[in-house]
């Protein structure tokens, strides 16, 4: 597939916030006269995601990548921003309006337990959005149809029969894969959608969602913390650290020459299979609070490059001649020769890759 | 590791144990008499195919298990003593005190109508003689070992305001908040970012290496495993085909899927267009391949391999089930 020609892509998202309200009810306030307390778990966030291609988010736990994949599919209202969902700003549809998204937009959720219904046999739980969207026309259509996404995940058929809690954790986590690509969504949102399953079924339903992808030219939004899924998966990454992006561009080039101080620790905290490193040290540094951000740039109090003014001004992104964008002081502090922003395509020195891959025009 | 200040008789044994589902069908057979032993200060690695019967065992460990699921054959003995066989009273106490638990699910475990602190701090009032406050005290240190920024500020919160990692390591906090000498930990870090996970396993080496607590650890990575288990047992349709020290396992396994499994690990910056998989399904219990379970996916498998199940072959620190490996004649 050739992305030179993808005008526009299929998911835009812009200025995208969403800020929690931690604060106790209004009369505990009063008496332990305390203040509104809230948590900005997404902040201003900037992504294009181009038809048929995969943008991955990384980053720490509780940094906000499951709030944007709700906001994208609309679980959580955005606080600010707007999603752009080939062409329809999906923050200002009115709820009625929302349903005609629903069958082309899915989500894999982080908790396979948590998004099953037990009462419910597998066959009717996959059935469900074919009934809904009446994709299938027969009873007999459709018990054809649950038997090949069920043998599709690695299950068989005959499994349809059982209830959720007859099967173990990876086994429930493909009856919900197996749902969401049930009504042949155009935009799947995957919050960690193999962190449950054995390395080899993990082969298989990746090679599953890339095979799909090609056959159907789906589009993913893709949540792992598992960078050698990322890397296999990804067309692009985004590194979000504290609700903001800090990095983010073609995903060859990040894991070739990541530059933002917090990318290269969390590449560099990869677990090794070769026992060379047993006693890796756990990432220097007191972990973030979202509540009360540091000032400056919020990664300042691990950061080993920090300065003065990492402390008082926070970096905004910046596009780097390499095609990625970064937010670092330290990166793009001075303006270094050729890192003017939008330059690109003449990108890559020759390093031998299939398909030149375009730069990330959207994420400024 | 270096552990040799603890007594060297196991903590834990598990004597052949299997376990039977009771269907219309009738029984069904999901752990096939395993064995294996657990020394005080040691990690166990457990991985294996999904659906293997990784998490039913630490089940039957805890005492857990529920109809129509039920233990058929074998024992369980902790500190020597028996304790498959102990009332679910018995066995309520041991847990929590003795034997904490994490489960692969976190929601599951989580009461959502209570919050984060009400919960660590019952948990810890049930298992230590501690005053309200001095539980509440030891329930922020625990939510600050497992990586909770701002845990005073946090620990007033419902379990849905928490991302999927966190809640995760809340999960952790009450299973060790009692300072157990046997933890089950299913999947404990798959929803954990790289360094929160390192974190997590310290603790769990720590509380080995100081306490001489011992931990089962099922996960799928073998990163984790490599980097934190003595011993590895790989599980394949409810048996142990293999189990070892870790360096032996990973670095060079005997048994044909373990071999796969090896292979099947996703590598950063390997530029692979497919990814490597054992090629066809775990076999569904209600039929199980004759011989060895294994053999229709088995690239090295002969005909002794349709007919008879391998039995388990000592070898170098501990036992493969294949037949391409014999005993030595003497
Ligand atoms: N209540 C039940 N009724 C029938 N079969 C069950 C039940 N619970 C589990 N099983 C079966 O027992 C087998 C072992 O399940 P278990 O949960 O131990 O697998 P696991 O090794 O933990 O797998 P995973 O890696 O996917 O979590 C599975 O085939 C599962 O379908
Ligand atoms: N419903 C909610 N109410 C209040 N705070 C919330 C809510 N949902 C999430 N948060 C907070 O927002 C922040 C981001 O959470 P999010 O679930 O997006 O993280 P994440 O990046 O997906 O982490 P993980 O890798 O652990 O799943 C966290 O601090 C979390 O506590
Ligand atoms: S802006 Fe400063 S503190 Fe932030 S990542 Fe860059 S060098 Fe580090
Ligand atoms: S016993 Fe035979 S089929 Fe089973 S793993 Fe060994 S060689 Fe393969
Ligand atoms: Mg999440
Ligand atoms: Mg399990």
């Amino acid at each position: 597939m050739s992305s030179a020609t993808d005008t526009q892509p299929l998911v835009s998202l812009t200025g995208l916030s969403k800020t929690f309200d931690l604060s106790p009810p209004l009369l505990n306030r009063l008496i332990e006269r305390k203040g509104r307390r809230t948590l900005r778990a997404v902040d201003a966030l900037n992504i294009d995601i181009p038809r048929g291609k995969t943008f991955s988010l990384v980053g720490e736990s509780g940094c906000g990548k499951s709030t944007v994949a709700k906001l994208v599919v609309g679980l959580h209202g955005a606080t600010s921003g707007s999603i752009t969902f080939d062409g329809t700003d999906l923050t200002r549809l009115a709820a009625a309006d929302r349903g005609a998204f629903r069958k082309r937009i899915q989500m894999i959720f982080q908790d396979p337990y948590a998004s099953l219904n037990p009462r419910w046999r597998v066959r009717d739980i996959i059935a469900e959005p074919l009934r809904s969207f009446g994709i299938t026309s027969s009873k007999q259509e459709e018990r054809a149809e649950v038997g090949r996404l069920l043998e599709m995940v690695g299950l068989s058929a005959r499994d349809g029969e059982k209830f959720p809690h007859e099967f173990s954790g990876g086994q429930r986590q493909r009856i919900s894969i197996a749902r969401a690509i049930s009504s042949k969504p155009e935009f799947l949102v995957c919050d960690e959608p193999t962190s449950a399953l054995d390395v080899s079924v993990q082969s298989q339903v990746l090679n599953l969602m890339r095979d799909l992808q090609d056959e159907l030219g789906l589009t993913y939004l893709f949540i792992s913390h598992d960078l050698a899924v990322v890397d296999f998966m990804s067309d692009y990454v985004g590194v979000m650290y504290l609700g903001r992006l800090v990095e983010a561009g073609p995903a060859e080039q990040i894991f070739a020459a990541p530059e933002h101080p917090y990318t290269r620790l969390l590449m560099d905290t990869v677990p090794d299979i070769s026992l060379g490193r047993r006693d890796r040290a756990p990432a220097i540094g007191e972990v973030p609070n979202p509540i009360t951000p540091p000032p400056g740039c919020s990664f300042n109090p691990r950061c080993p490059l920090a300065t003065q003014r990492c402390r008082e001004q926070s970096p905004a992104l910046a596009a780097r001649s390499s095609g990625t964008v970064v937010a670092c002081h330290a990166v793009t502090g001075e303006p270094a020769a050729g890192s003017r922003p939008g330059a690109g395509g003449a990108a890559g020195t020759g390093t031998g890759t299939v398909a030149q891959r375009q730069p990330e025009r959207g994420v400024a | 590791m270096n552990t040799t200040t603890f007594p060297n008789s196991p903590l834990l044994s598990v004597r052949d144990l299997s376990i039977c589902f009771d269907t219309r069908h009738g029984p069904l057979r999901a752990v096939d008499g395993i064995t294996f032993d657990l020394a005080p200060g040691e990690i166990l690695g457990m991985v294996g195919e999904s659906g293997a019967g990784k998490s039913l065992t630490g089940t039957a460990i805890t005492g857990l298990l529920e109809r129509p699921g039920r233990i058929d054959r074998g024992e369980i003995l902790f500190e020597g003593k028996r304790i498959d066989t102990l009332s679910a009273e018995e066995m309520r106490r041991l847990r929590g005190r003795r034997i904490g638990a994490i489960f692969q699910d976190p929601l599951t475990s989580l009461n959502p109508l209570m919050t984060v602190g009400q919960q660590l701090v019952q948990t810890i009032r049930t298992h230590l003689s501690l005053g309200k406050e001095a539980a509440r005290k030891r329930a922020i240190e625990c939510l600050a070992e497992v990586g909770i920024p701002a845990p005073e500020a946090r620990i007033d919160q419902y379990p849905h305001q928490f991302s999927g990692g966190m809640r995760q390591r809340v999960v952790i906090a009450l299973a060790l908040c009692a300072e157990p000498s046997l933890v089950i930990a299913d999947e404990p870090t798959t929803a954990l970012d790289v360094s929160i996970q390192a974190q997590i396993l310290d603790l769990l080496k720590k509380m080995c290496r100081e306490r001489g607590a011992a931990v089962i650890l099922v996960t799928h990575d073998m990163g984790v495993i490599a980097e934190t288990a003595d011993r590895v047992a790989v599980m394949y349709s409810g048996r142990v085909v293999e189990i070892g020290p870790v360096e032996k396992v990973v670095r060079d396994p005997r048994h044909p899927y373990t071999k796969g499994l090896m292979q099947s690990i996703p590598r950063v910056g390997s530029n692979a267009l497919r990814l490597t998989q054992i090629d066809g399904a775990m076999p569904r219990l209600t039929d199980l391949p004759s011989g060895c379970a294994f053999h229709p996916r088995c690239p090295r498998a002969f005909a002794e391999c349709k007919r008879t199940k391998p039995a388990a072959l000592p070898v170098e620190g501990g036992h493969v089930a294949c037949h391409l490996y014999q005993e030595e004649p003497v």
